[in-house]
């Protein structure tokens, strides 16, 4: 089949996304595919796409335009059939404002939240919302940009004056800062792939300075890494559970990968999903499908057949 | 079970490789390097003011005059030709050296890293201006020392402040500096300050490592001493063609007693045997070319000047309400401070966002100071391109003094 992966972009995950791109066309091209990486940044996508004659897409983008449904609409207008979840189901699960609540009317745990918008900041007063925002989700708390990936502009705050800071970080990054009870406990990856999706073995991520940061997820090392997950069978089976309940409540297709913790009870809490989940060698879904017994190319090979 | 290892050395790794890390900085300038974002951020030479037609000549005479010795191997301290013309160069400030006592390195860079690897044992005190290069804490780093930062301000380093920590007890294996037009902050020592710390340095048996990229970058006001020149056998000097010609020919070099110079040789030997003959000998023609190397020297120091004066007018324009900065007389880099409530770190996403670039503070200093500084290089930017960063700047400076107040600053 005749393949383009389309990898980088303007993003800060650029590097991640070219990384992982190039690995996925490999794989493509160990599997007798006709497999080529596309850069946005570098080459117009449609123009590249209508100068090589394009069965299938993968969309190995990440951030904007690549996960948030942008990329998805555009190659349904051109009509190129691409590898993943549909435009509108990307738009709802990266933009976390949206998702949380969608999570959480399908009953799937995920931690208490609020929203704080840059622009109920500037011309709405929002500002004196802040200490009723610390109420509701408590002390200590995380703060994210609703649009961005790789936990990129996320902050961990204890201290209340801390907080207005670690909103301005993540309004760096996004438009939206979301501020979520901060749960402790085992950090878990549940890759799922196919159609239907068959959930891989639970990966569980320790890093070692004990934040998984963007430098502890791309630097070889930082981080220890279980797969299958060390948790007792009931525990992994309501983490597994509460992981296909997230993908099948964000309509996610072919490949995802659920973000979870695990609290000291036992509890599964989702944190958010993932339509592009990294393919880097550090990067989670490979390493559950290694532990699922499968090579990169089998693992692509599989995603590739939810369409072919 | 299974642990995945990832990486199958990771518990083989020495322990100078723990800070050897991915990072959200180095994940923005991937995007920062785009075409439509104005980088202030890199401090990358105005190579496009060389002149094309003699850059190839003197690559062409080296290939059809020294051909057999351009291609091959030579010695770890670099042929005695170069080493002369380098002997000339200091001299314009000022410093008599011999060509004896001259190891040419890879770049200053590798000069950095010798130094370290000669005189830096696992947890010496090396002190360091705050802010410092960040390429020389990151040369020095790899060797584990403890850095003492010691504080500077619009006339350099703080020698008092160096004075009181020596009075506390701190020994410092050596004291690095840039005493011209320093990276980051663009600031030169005072002639005072340098007799005082070339006495005190003197006094305590604490060698100096003076880095002078900038030196001949001077656009304005006289000349200060190297501090090379103030105490030659306390001294080591460090210098570098980078910003006289060109970074690609990677030709820096060390001055240094010859005792130093003997172990730095052997160093320099150990860790890549030599320097390119080719770009040695291509350097060591250029500056034989007395009008060539004046000539594109003031017309580099002229457009450096240009930029400096239009990077500090549209900071004027732009800045004055939120912001302070350094005003260097030489160079490449101006340094910003902002509100201390701006993480400059975080902010460069939403700066990359609006095409424009810088390096976050944090990067200059070793114990995580600088979150509310920024440097911006005026050195490789078009005047035009250097306008309209600033202003992009300001306009998001402006929206996020809008945003803190907002949120009850």
């Amino acid at each position: 089949m005749r393949i383009a992966i389309v990898a980088g972009g303007r993003t800060p995950e650029r590097d991640v996304s070219l990384r992982g791109g190039h690995r996925i066309a490999a794989a493509l091209s160990s599997l007798g595919h006709d497999a080529w990486t596309v850069d946005p940044a570098e080459r117009k996508l449609v123009e590249a796409l209508r100068e090589r004659p394009t069965e299938l897409c993968w969309l190995a983008l990440h951030g904007k335009d690549g996960e948030d449904g942008t990329v998805q609409r555009l190659l349904d207008l051109e009509g190129v059939r691409y590898i993943g979840t549909r435009a509108l189901d990307c738009e709802l699960t990266f933009d976390k404002v949206l998702a949380k609540d969608v999570l959480r009317r399908a009953n799937v745990p995920t931690p208490d939240w609020v929203v704080i918008e840059g622009s109920a900041l500037r011309d709405l007063g929002a500002g004196a919302s802040l200490p009723t925002a610390l109420e509701r989700v408590g002390l200590p708390c995380v703060v994210k940009p609703s649009r961005s990936g790789s936990a990129l502009g996320v902050a961990v705050v204890e201290r209340a004056g801390d907080l207005a800071g670690a909103v301005m970080a993540a309004l760096s990054y996004s438009d939206a800062a979301i501020v979520e009870r901060r749960v402790s406990g085992t950090e878990i990856g549940a890759a799922a792939i196919g159609d239907p999706l068959e959930p891989l073995p639970l990966v569980e991520v320790v890093p070692k300075d004990g934040v998984y940061d963007y430098g502890a997820r791309y630097t070889a090392g930082a981080t220890d890494y279980w797969a299958p997950a060390r948790l007792e069978p009931t525990t992994a089976s309501a983490a597994a559970n509460a992981a296909a309940s997230a993908l099948e409540a964000l309509a996610i297709r072919s490949i995802g990968r659920v973000d979870m913790i695990v609290d000291e009870h036992g509890d599964p809490w989702v944190l958010e999903a993932n339509v592009s989940p990294g393919m880097t060698e550090t990067s989670l879904v490979p390493m559950a499908a290694a532990a699922a017994g499968l090579s990169l190319a089998q693992m692509c090979d599989a995603i590739i057949r939810t369409v072919a | 079970m299974a642990e995945f290892s990832i990486d199958r050395f990771v518990d083989r790794y020495a322990a100078r490789a723990a800070g050897m890390t991915a990072s959200e900085v180095r994940a923005l300038f991937a995007v920062a390097s785009r075409p439509e974002v104005v980088s202030l951020a890199g401090g990358m030479p105005f190579v496009q003011a060389l002149p094309d037609d003699e850059v190839a000549d003197v690559a062409r005479a080296v290939l059809a005059e020294h051909r057999d010795i351009a291609l091959q191997y030579g010695g770890g301290q670099g042929p005695v030709g170069l080493r002369e013309r380098l002997v000339m160069l200091m001299a314009e400030e000022g410093i008599d050296a011999d060509a004896d006592d001259i190891v040419v390195t890879t770049g200053a860079q590798q000069a950095l890293d010798l130094v370290g690897k000669l005189f830096i044992d696992p947890g010496d005190v090396i002190a360091v201006e705050a802010p410092a290069y960040v390429g020389a804490l990151t040369a020095f780093g790899a060797y584990q020392p403890r850095f003492l930062p010691i504080e500077i301000d619009d006339d350099g380093m703080l020698v008092e402040d160096l004075e009181q920590a020596l009075v506390r007890g701190e020994r410092p294996t050596f004291v690095y500096t840039v005493p011209n037009f320093g990276n980051p902050a663009g600031v030169t020592m005072t002639a005072e300050r340098r007799r005082h710390l070339v006495a005190l340095c003197r006094e305590a048996s604490i060698p100096i490592v003076e880095d002078n990229p900038y030196g001949l970058l001077r656009f304005e006001g006289e000349a200060v001493p190297c501090l090379r020149t103030l105490d030659p056998e306390n001294v080591i000097y460090l210098g570098t063609v980078s910003k006289t010609f060109s970074p690609g020919v990677r030709v820096g070099w060390a001055l240094a007693e010859q005792s130093v110079v003997q172990r730095l040789v052997l160093a320099k030997e150990s860790a890549d045997l030599c320097s390119s003959n080719l770009t040695m000998l291509m350097t060591e023609h250029w500056f034989s070319d007395d009008a060539r190397w004046r000539g594109t020297l003031a017309g580099l120091v002229g457009a450096y000047r240009s930029r400096r004066d239009v990077m500090l007018e549209s900071l004027d324009e732009h800045l004055a309400d939120e912001a302070t900065w350094t005003h260097p007389r030489g160079g490449f880099y101006v340094w910003v401070t902002v509100p201390d409530w701006l993480d400059t770190k975080a902010l460069l996403a939403a700066a990359v966002e609006r095409h424009v670039a810088y390096v976050p503070g944090t990067a200059f200093y070793p114990d995580g100071r600088g979150a509310n500084q920024m440097r911006l290089a005026f050195c490789y930017p078009t005047e035009d391109r250097i306008r309209e960063g600033v202003a992009r700047l300001g306009s998001l400076m402006h929206d996020e003094t809008e945003l803190y107040r907002s949120l009850g600053g």
